[in-house]
């Protein structure tokens, strides 16, 4: 292989959902989770050159421990002259039987050469914050903060880094906000978090509240990207993830 | 955080799910991923009417706990019967406890998430002294009275197996029952048991399981003192044996497990397919209780090493087999089925073969370049002693040539870093014993500078304590201020030297961990006592406490320098005398004697039998492929170790530094 500048590798983007026990993994732990399962399934994974090579997957945001999420991605190197990598549409079933209940593969394309990565590309992510029963009080003083949050001219917060205090303002990143309350009486808040030039994680969203509410599940509907001025997603789907079926709890 | 005196009245017994009542938790605690199962691997446990539901426990974290082999044996052979279902816990880390503790959630397992006092049985994996107080603290987390007298008829039965378990006698009050030895057919037995017994009285079923060979039931054997000695343990029911003998598994290759190693989700140590290639060691290394307690030697077939190899590999996705037992090396052929698994197509290629314990000679490093092709960072040897007397005493026998050549060799073939064990603190130790260990390390230092810019050297350095069923079962333990200053006289001779580091474990564990070695009854009120005061990972070094456990002997009256550092006498009736290993009382005192007079013993694998007691006493013999020794070595016996530690000419021309030939007098540490 050497003296070739570039390798004839095959690009994919796979999606997934993550959902149920298997939140509290972390994305260390699901890299590697994801690294076995590629092994597993047979695919013909590129590896990086080198002392020690490394198959060559590529991951995009880190979800954090304990969120659920529809729309987690990563990308994969396959090498053809290591063996037929098979039909796009068939990764994720081929995938399913080497992951870990709760963790699905949704959907699979083929990545055009130049296609920035995900940690490029992504601009926002969508969270859902699935707050539990919410009373008329509650849910009209979330709703007032809602309101009082998108009037705001800015939000600074405080943030420590590198053992330092800085102050931030939170308002630019906060793209979209709104509350709902369902037909059962659970209160929703949805957020687009803007993930440019930094991502703001979604706690710091909670914290900007005077009502530290404390979701019961947090989930990552979406990441975004802008294609021709458009907002789309990385992958979309055909048909919503079918996530209530596969909870592993 | 809330601990031992209040008891959890929520924790009634229950078999549903606990999920979510844990689940809100776990968004609060460090390293969530290690509650939640869902292995690669996990059974899916049938549970039924009637069946004996086990609990197996292994009473440290997870990541330590998961890659138990022993445990992931039981657990499969179990939820193949179809009378009986097994899942697992672990010891839930300090942050989770205190939630579990103010939420009234109990301790439960990671396959489905039930509760403990759920099961029949919580069955303890105890591999290490220091974790008895996890024990106690998981019976109480289950919600079951932590003392054996006060369970009543709905609670389950509180079982250990393991090492440790040939001193159980500290854990006695704790325990209904206790396993000796191999686990693979007795655990059927008792599940047996348990199933002809089914509601019956707890001391029904006690006295039924008193009659399954390597059982033991603390509570049928009455304890005498005269004062602080110990007089007699005898049997108090007709059912209990005068002395309990341990099991042994004759053939392992009737034993093909595990068959589906678990794939953990997060990371653990050990996190690779793991194949035990044998079980036993006759080495006779007289420190090594795990030597001791396994023989004999019994090989599994080679053909079924690469099978389970090949097959592991294939249904877990890793690309890293480790080939388990006391001294890998030694397996007959070692080398053949090494190249067999790296050469494998069906192994995928790609894979790494790592040896647990790599043998300390030339022999040893050519496997393991046979293994390593790629990266060649670190060699890890154990020549546990820094002088050939002080190795002839506890029968190491491993010359110093052959460690120079072991280390040239690694240095020679691309490996940076060596790291060489050493125990200090045993008999008849001398400083200049102690000192040894600086010269050994700088020596081989000298012998990498030929290879390479920088070589390094780690000395890693544990203090000894003595163990059961060992020819140092008499030995009286070095006190903690003789270890400290034996280490910091070694210390400052290390730093004389660049290229050597040193690492050592704190001596005041070893005063900890020699308590429960070789403790009687009556150290049972202590570990409660240090377990009520909180004394919870004593393994972990952030948390362990001595200060606990010196308090807590005080309280109850009890001397620890009369417990661990005192010899004791032939005559003297030791704490384990009616538990049996297979080993004859008088071959360990001869041996012992053997020891102070510093002569070795050869490997029996390969020489006459000497009658240790653990073939002929069960009418079970070594298994072994080939009756050749292996090559290379003083360690291939029936060599001539008449030379010691003098190196031949031809060696001493290649070392550029002076080798002491190291008898010397012995020390003050003997027994005799």
């Amino acid at each position: 292989m050497s003296g070739i500048p570039f390798l004839p590798v095959v690009k994919v983007r796979l999606r997934y959902s993550k959902y149920g026990k298997v939140r509290f993994l972390s994305h260390r732990d699901l890299a590697r989770i994801v690294e076995r399962s590629v092994r597993l399934a047979g695919l013909p994974v590129a590896y990086s050159e080198g002392f020690s090579p490394r198959p060559r997957l590529h991951f995009g945001l880190a979800l954090s421990t304990g969120y659920e999420s529809d729309a987690e991605f990563f990308d994969v190197d396959l090498d053809p002259s290591k063996g037929d990598p098979g039909a796009v549409e068939a990764l994720p079933g081929r995938l399913a039987p080497c992951l870990p209940p709760g963790v699905t593969v949704t959907a699979a394309v083929l990545l055009d050469p130049g296609t920035p990565s995900l940690q490029e590309a992504v601009t926002s992510c969508t969270w859902r914050f699935e707050l539990g029963p919410t009373d008329d009080a509650a849910a009209s003083e979330l709703a007032a903060e809602v309101a009082g949050l998108l009037a705001a001219e800015q939000l600074v917060v405080t943030l420590e880094r590198k053992g330092k205090q800085v102050d931030e303002d939170l308002r630019p990143l906060i793209l979209g906000l709104s509350f709902e309350r369902t037909v059962d009486g659970d209160g929703v808040l949805h957020a687009e978090l803007g993930t440019k030039p930094r991502s703001v994680r979604p706690a710091e969203l909670l914290a900007a509240f005077r009502s530290s509410p404390e979701p019961q599940r947090v989930v990552r509907t979406h990441q975004w990207t802008m294609r021709d001025g458009q907002r789309c997603e990385p992958i979309g789907l055909v048909a919503p993830s079918p996530h209530a079926e596969v909870r592993a709890s | 955080m809330s601990q031992g005196p209040t008891p959890n009245p929520g924790f009634a017994a229950g078999s549903e799910s606990i999920w979510g009542r844990l689940e809100p938790l776990l968004s609060r605690v460090q390293k969530p991923a290690r509650y939640i199962g869902c292995e690669a691997g996990a059974r899916e446990p049938q549970w039924g009417p009637g069946k004996v539901s086990w609990l197996l426990v292994y009473p440290d974290t997870y990541e330590i706990g998961l890659p138990n082999q022993g445990l992931q044996i039981l657990y499969e052979i179990l939820n193949e019967r179809p009378d009986a279902v097994a899942e697992r816990a672990y010891a839930p880390w300090i942050d989770l406890e205190a939630e579990l503790r103010a939420h009234g959630v109990p301790l439960f397992s990671v396959d489905t998430h039930r509760p403990a006092g759920a099961f029949d049985l919580l069955a303890f994996n105890l591999s290490a002294e220091l974790t008895y107080t996890n024990l106690i603290n998981c019976i109480d987390l289950a919600g079951v009275p932590v003392r054996a007298a006060e369970r009543g008829p709905d609670d389950p039965y509180v079982v250990a197996g393991g090492h440790c378990t040939y001193n159980p006698e500290p854990l006695a009050d704790f325990l209904d029952f206790v396993v000796l030895g191999d686990g693979e057919e007795v655990v059927s037995e008792i599940t047996e048991v348990m199933v002809a017994h089914r509601g019956a009285p707890r001391e029904t079923v006690l006295r039924a399981l008193c009659r399954v060979e390597g059982v033991y039931v603390p509570s049928a054997y009455e304890v005498t003192y005269e004062g602080q000695r110990l007089v007699a343990v005898e049997p108090r029911w007709p059912e209990a044996p005068e002395r309990v003998e341990k099991r042994t598994v004759a053939d392992l290759a009737e034993w093909p497990y595990p068959k589906n190693q678990l794939v953990p989700l997060t990371e653990v140590v050990h996190d690779r397919l793991n194949v035990e290639v044998f079980r036993g060691c006759t080495r006779g290394c007289r420190f090594c209780q795990a030597g001791m307690i396994t023989r004999p030697v019994r090989e599994r077939p080679a053909d079924q090493v690469r099978t389970m190899v090949a097959e592991g590999l294939r249904r877990t996705g890793y690309d890293e087999v480790a080939l388990t037992s006391l001294s890998t090396a030694d397996f007959s052929g070692i080398a053949d089925v090494v190249k067999g698994i790296i050469d494998d197509p069906a192994c995928g290629g790609n894979v790494s073969v790592s040896l647990p314990s790599l043998r300390v000679d030339a022999f040893g490093v050519d496997i393991a370049a046979e293994l390593q092709k790629g990266r060649r960072t670190g060699l890890t040897f154990a020549p546990e002693a820094g002088t050939w007397r002080m190795r002839q005493v506890i029968n190491k026998l491993i010359r110093e040539e052959d460690l120079y050549e072991a280390v040239e060799s690694a240095y020679s073939q691309g490996w940076r870093r060596v790291k060489l064990y050493f125990l200090t603190g045993l008999p008849t130790e001398t400083d200049e014993d102690t000192l040894g260990i600086a010269e050994l390390g700088r020596n081989c230092v000298e012998l990498g500078r030929k290879h390479t810019k920088s070589p390094s050297v780690t000395v890693s350095v544990g203090g000894f304590v003595p163990k059961p069923f060992t020819p140092f079962q008499w030995f009286g333990q070095n006190t903690v201020v003789e270890l400290q200053r034996k280490i910091h006289l070694l210390r400052d001779e290390v730093r004389k030297n660049r290229g050597v580091q040193m690492k050592w474990h704190d001596p005041r564990a070893s005063l900890a961990e020699g308590l429960m070695s070789r403790g009687d009854r009556r150290l049972g009120r202590v570990v409660e006592e240090v377990w009520r005061r909180g004394g919870t990972f004593q393994e972990w070094s952030e948390c362990f406490r001595l200060d606990l456990w010196e308090e807590a002997m005080a309280t109850h009256g009890l001397d620890p320098d009369w417990y661990t550092y005192r010899h004791r006498t032939e005559d003297e009736v030791l704490p384990w005398d009616h538990l049996s290993a297979g080993l004859h009382k008088d071959f360990l005192w001869q041996d012992w004697q053997d020891s102070l007079a510093e002569v070795g013993l050869p490997d029996c694998r390969w020489t006459p039998c000497y009658d240790c007691g653990a073939c002929t006493g069960y009418g079970i013999e070594h298994i072994v492929a080939s009756a050749t020794p292996p090559a290379g070595g003083s360690q291939g016996t029936g060599q001539d170790l008449g030379t010691g530690g003098l190196l031949p000419p031809v060696l001493a021309e290649a070392v550029p530094v002076s080798i002491s030939a190291g008898p010397s007098g012995a020390g003050a540490g003997g027994a005799a």
